[in-house]
Order: C-alpha cells, then structure tokens, then sequence
C-alpha cells in the first residue's frame, strides 16, 4: 500500500524547507507528492542485503591544509555587491527569534 | 559558407592559419545569435564584446574560439542566474574552475545558455525565462537541462558548448538536438563555482558539433581541483589521441533493446545498428540481457534508477537550495518555481526524521546495485551502449503537469549517472520526415573517457548522422 501525503504532511515540510505555499497550492503538492512516493516505493521490492552505502569515488574524509588564500579572498565590497539589503557594511537579516513582549 | 557553421577543430585550424580573422567568425556568430535567439530563446546574455577577447588569444590551444556556456557556471561580469528568478540580476564574485580554464586555454564565452531553472529538468521548459526551441524542428523541445546549450550547437549560434549533467542533462539534449555531448566521469571536471544541483552526481563537459570537438574541449576543462574536494587526482591526457577510427578488438556490450519501453521503436533499431556497425568494423559485440536482479553478465532494469535518482536527487537539492536565503544575494524563497518547490519539499521530507531510512538509505543501497552491476559488466566489456532516449524530442508542453517528467525521459541515462560512470551522445539516426534525431549513448567504466571517444568517433566516422561531417 503506497504512502498517502496529506496536506498535513506538506504543510509540515514547507515549513521545514522554508518554502512559502498557498492552502490551494497544497492540495496539488500533495496529490503530485504521493505519486512521486509511489514510484520511490517501487523500490522496496529490491533485495539490498549486499548492498552498501558508499561513494563510487571511493573517497574517505579529503582535507586540506587549513591556510588563508588571499587570491581568493572578496572584498568587503565583493561580498556585499549582491545583497538585497546592507547597512553599514552589513548583510540585513530578518529576526529569526522572537523578542519578549515587555 | 557562414564561419559559425565550422567545427571547433577547424575554427582553430582556420584562425591560427589565418585564413579567418576573429573578427569575420564573431561576425558570423553573433549574426546567427541575433538573426534565431528570439525564436529559439536560447541565449539569456551575450557578450557583445567577446570578439575583443578572441582576438587576444590567437596564440592559445583554442585560439579564441566562441563557446556558449550554460547559465548555472558562475562568469565574472556576465550574469548568472541558473534559468531562476531567484538569481536574476546575480553578479558572480569569482569565477567557476570550468570556465577559468577554457578561458586560459583560449576559448572565449560569447552567451550565456537557457536550461530549466536550477537544471532540475529534462525539457528546458522549467526555465523561469521561458523555453528554449529545438532548432531542428521548433515544434519539439530541445530536451535538458542544457537544452540551450545543445541549441546553441544545433543552431550553429557557438561553435561549441559547455553544460552539466546530472542524470542526463548533457546527453539526453545532445540526443534532441542531434549534437553531441560528452559526460565526464563523476570527479574528472570541477564542480567549482557550478551551482549546486545533486552534488554526488553533478558533471560538467562538452556538448560540441563533432566527437573530437568534444574531445579538444575535454582536454582543457578536466583535471584535479583543489576547490572541489572530490575531483580526481587521475593526470589527463590528450583525448584527442582517442580519434582514431578503429575499434578493432574492442568489446561493445548492447543494452536495453529488450526493455519494454525501448523494444521495437526506432532508439532500439538505431542501437541494434549501431551494434552490428562496431561488428563489422572488428568489434566483438554482444548483446547485454535485462535482469530484475542483479546478475553477473546481466544490465539490471533501469526501471529502478527512476526512483533511486528521484530521492538522492531531491535530498541532496533541499540541502544544496537551502543557502539561497536572498540575504547575501538573490530573491527570497517565495521566487523559485514549481518545480524547484516540489523537489526541494520532497528532498526535505525524505531527508527527515523517520523517512531517511526508509527512503534516503535504501535508495543509496539500490544505487550500490548499479554500481555492482557496473563493475562486473565492465569486466567483460570496454563499452556498452544504449539509446540515449526512448525516442525522438517531444513537442512543447509535454513536461506539463507532470512531476516525474525528467526522471521518465532519463530513465535510461540515470544508472550511469547514479554510477558516476563517463558517457557520450552521438547523433545514431535522424527522422527525415521531422529532421529530429535518435542519439546513441556510448558508456565506459570509470576514468574510460578514451575508449567512449574512440567508439565515438568510430561511429561517427561511419554514419552520415553528423550534420556537420560535410565539413571534413
């Protein structure tokens, strides 16, 4: 029996992923999401008793000398030249945790 | 004849012989772009200056040839938006490793091409800049994610091209458009200041007129980086070398023909000739059968990468999109589209406490399988082909509404690329009703870019399906 994804569900993973989406939209996700679900459940019939993990790169924990690069160092105004929002040489974030009433 | 219609091999021959002036080529070129890009919407920037860059750079391996790049390689001073209305207006600070070294060895950018937005598609219909159109029949869709990049090829508005490829995304538009498309081994180019997409997968390459166009530009992209820790410290050579017509001896292993979906329809008639092509040319050939399970001497289905690509890729875009915040740069989340939406909450969920088991792990271990299956195969084999596509581009629109469009549409492409395995498209047969094309898929082990350019090269050598084989 494949996995159902309720609105509920969608509302709870928008959050997560920060993604801004109508009740209307949520609808269609859902219906979208649990057909997607059915084709990754296709999966569950595989035997993967001999099967591991790892990357066919083989690669294990590739580490570099932890030195400045100045040739790859931005500018203060480099870094800013992008950014929607700056103050005094600043990026302007949002506030994230919420102030007491006082 | 109209100079951006040369391959790179003759534009470079022509320039540094003098028989041409960059000026006259860039002339051309930037015709062909102003006289189509409307109708095909191929480019999102142009540089109207490059043939002043061209110039200085005569005296490089490339010469200052003009190259199309697609829009997720970050390029200082032009913008960068990977087809998203989140990046639009993006100015890049430094510049990716690709395109750093095309640049040093003489290739110039002239445009920046559309793909779907972030490359998460196989259509170029995702594009928040709108579609790009197949040249070869503007009815039909280019494919994707380089779709515009392929177009630029097609449409001989470049004379070669750089893309990236995911599970398809350089060979499956390579396949629509009739050019051809080279993906590297997993590790072999610098993901480096490409926009993140699936970055266990994520290859950049070449998608050119000719094989050893492809080769030419290979040479000067690949090769360890330190910017991106799981580029390979394999030394590169000079692929070109590879261009040799034979495949004498070689072991050419035939897949999929008797897929369900595949048996009996053109992309199975053109690899079975292909097959029997390779054979009378000295190759010993057999074919590969599908198996359910894995099994020594047996391709497992590739009904199952649909889902392995499916979860690993969503998991890995929710992490890799999560930076994008409109703080530091860009718009806010609100901006991205449909479909980035729907794979970033999908990555989200199966990433997420009590599903990462159940779906993230177990798609890795079936991705393993593939890998398995891989390894063994190419214990018997030097190359084993495939259809690059089901079949021919299809119209526009017909990624509408369909969540699972790409992961349909690359089904065949997608446990090479799940592998990390290296693979080239070439034109295999073109519909003379509808001018669309079939491509051969030509796989090789890991680190074998020699052997699929070789077979490559073959083949195109022997076939007329190269529209631009009358130049040699």
């Amino acid at each position: 029996m494949a996995t159902k994804i309720t609105t509920n569900v969608v509302t709870h993973m928008a959050a997560l992923a920060h993604i801004p989406v109508t009740p209307s939209e949520e609808e269609t996700l859902a219906q979208g999401f649990t057909k997607t679900i059915a084709v990754v459940e296709t999966l569950n019939s595989v035997d993967v008793s001999n099967a591991k993990t790892d990357h066919m790169t083989g690669l294990v924990n590739v580490t570099r000398e932890d030195e400045v690069d100045e040739s790859r160092m931005f500018s203060q105004e480099q870094a800013l030249a992008n950014a929607p929002r700056t103050h005094n040489g600043f990026f302007v974030v949002d506030q994230v945790i919420a102030q007491e009433d006082t | 004849m109209k100079l951006n219609t040369l391959t790179l091999k003759d534009t470079v021959k022509k320039l540094k012989s003098k028989e041409i002036s960059h000026a006259e080529l860039y002339a051309d070129v930037l015709g062909a772009i102003k006289e189509k890009n409307e109708a095909l919407n191929v480019y999102l920037a142009i540089d109207e200056k490059a043939v002043e860059k061209g110039v200085k750079k005569l005296d490089t391996p490339l010469a200052g040839a003009p190259i199309a790049v697609k829009d997720n390689f970050l390029t200082v001073g032009l913008e960068t938006t990977a087809s998203s209305n989140v990046l639009r207006g993006f100015k890049p600070p430094y510049e990716s490793t690709v395109t750093d070294r095309m640049k040093k060895a003489g290739g110039v950018i002239v445009g920046k091409t559309n793909l779907d937005a972030w490359a998460h598609g196989s259509s170029t219909e995702t594009s928040d800049f709108g579609p790009t159109k197949n040249p070869r029949n503007p009815d039909h869709l280019p494919g994707g994610s380089s779709g515009g990049s392929a177009a630029a090829v097609a449409a001989d508005m470049c004379v070669a091209a750089i893309g990236s490829e995911t599970a398809g995304s350089i060979r499956q538009p390579s396949a629509w458009c009739g050019t051809v498309g080279l993906k590297p081994t997993y590790g072999r180019v610098s993901r480096a200041g490409v926009v993140s997409m699936a970055s266990s997968t994520d290859s950049p390459g070449p998608i050119t007129k000719t094989v050893e166009d492809a080769a030419m530009l290979f040479n000067h992209i690949g090769g360890k980086d330190r910017y991106d820790a799981t580029s390979s410290e394999k030394p590169m050579e000079d692929f070109t070398k590879y261009c040799t017509g034979s495949v004498k001896g070689m072991r050419v292993g035939v897949c999929y023909i008797d897929h369900e979906k595949i048996r009996g329809t053109d992309a199975a008639k053109a690899v079975e000739t292909a097959g029997k092509l390779f054979e009378s040319l000295g190759a010993r050939v057999d074919a590969v059968p599908l198996s359910d399970q894995l099994t020594p001497g047996k391709i497992l289905n590739p009904d199952y990468a649909i889902g392995v690509y499916t979860v690993v890729q969503r998991a890995e875009v929710s992490s890799n999109l999560a930076r994008y915040d409109g703080i530091r740069y860009g718009q806010d989340r609100s901006q991205f589209g449909e479909e980035a939406k729907r794979r970033i909450m999908l990555g989200t969920y199966t990433l997420s406490k009590g599903y990462a088991d159940k779906y993230y792990i177990h798609a890795e271990k079936v991705r393993n399988l593939y890998i398995q299956n891989f390894r063994e195969l190419y214990t018997h084999f030097d190359v084993l082909i495939f259809p690059s596509s089901p079949g021919y581009a299809l119209k526009l629109g017909a990624s509408k509404d369909n969540p699972m469009f790409g992961e349909l549409e690359d089904m065949l492409l997608e446990p090479s690329s799940i592998a990390g395995l290296c693979g080239i498209n070439v034109p295999g047969y073109r519909d003379p009703n509808t001018n669309l094309y079939i491509g051969l898929d030509i796989v090789g082990n890991q680190w074998q870019e020699g052997k699929v350019i070789q077979a490559a090269y073959t083949f195109e050598k022997h076939t007329k399906w190269n529209s631009w084989s009358h130049h040699e």
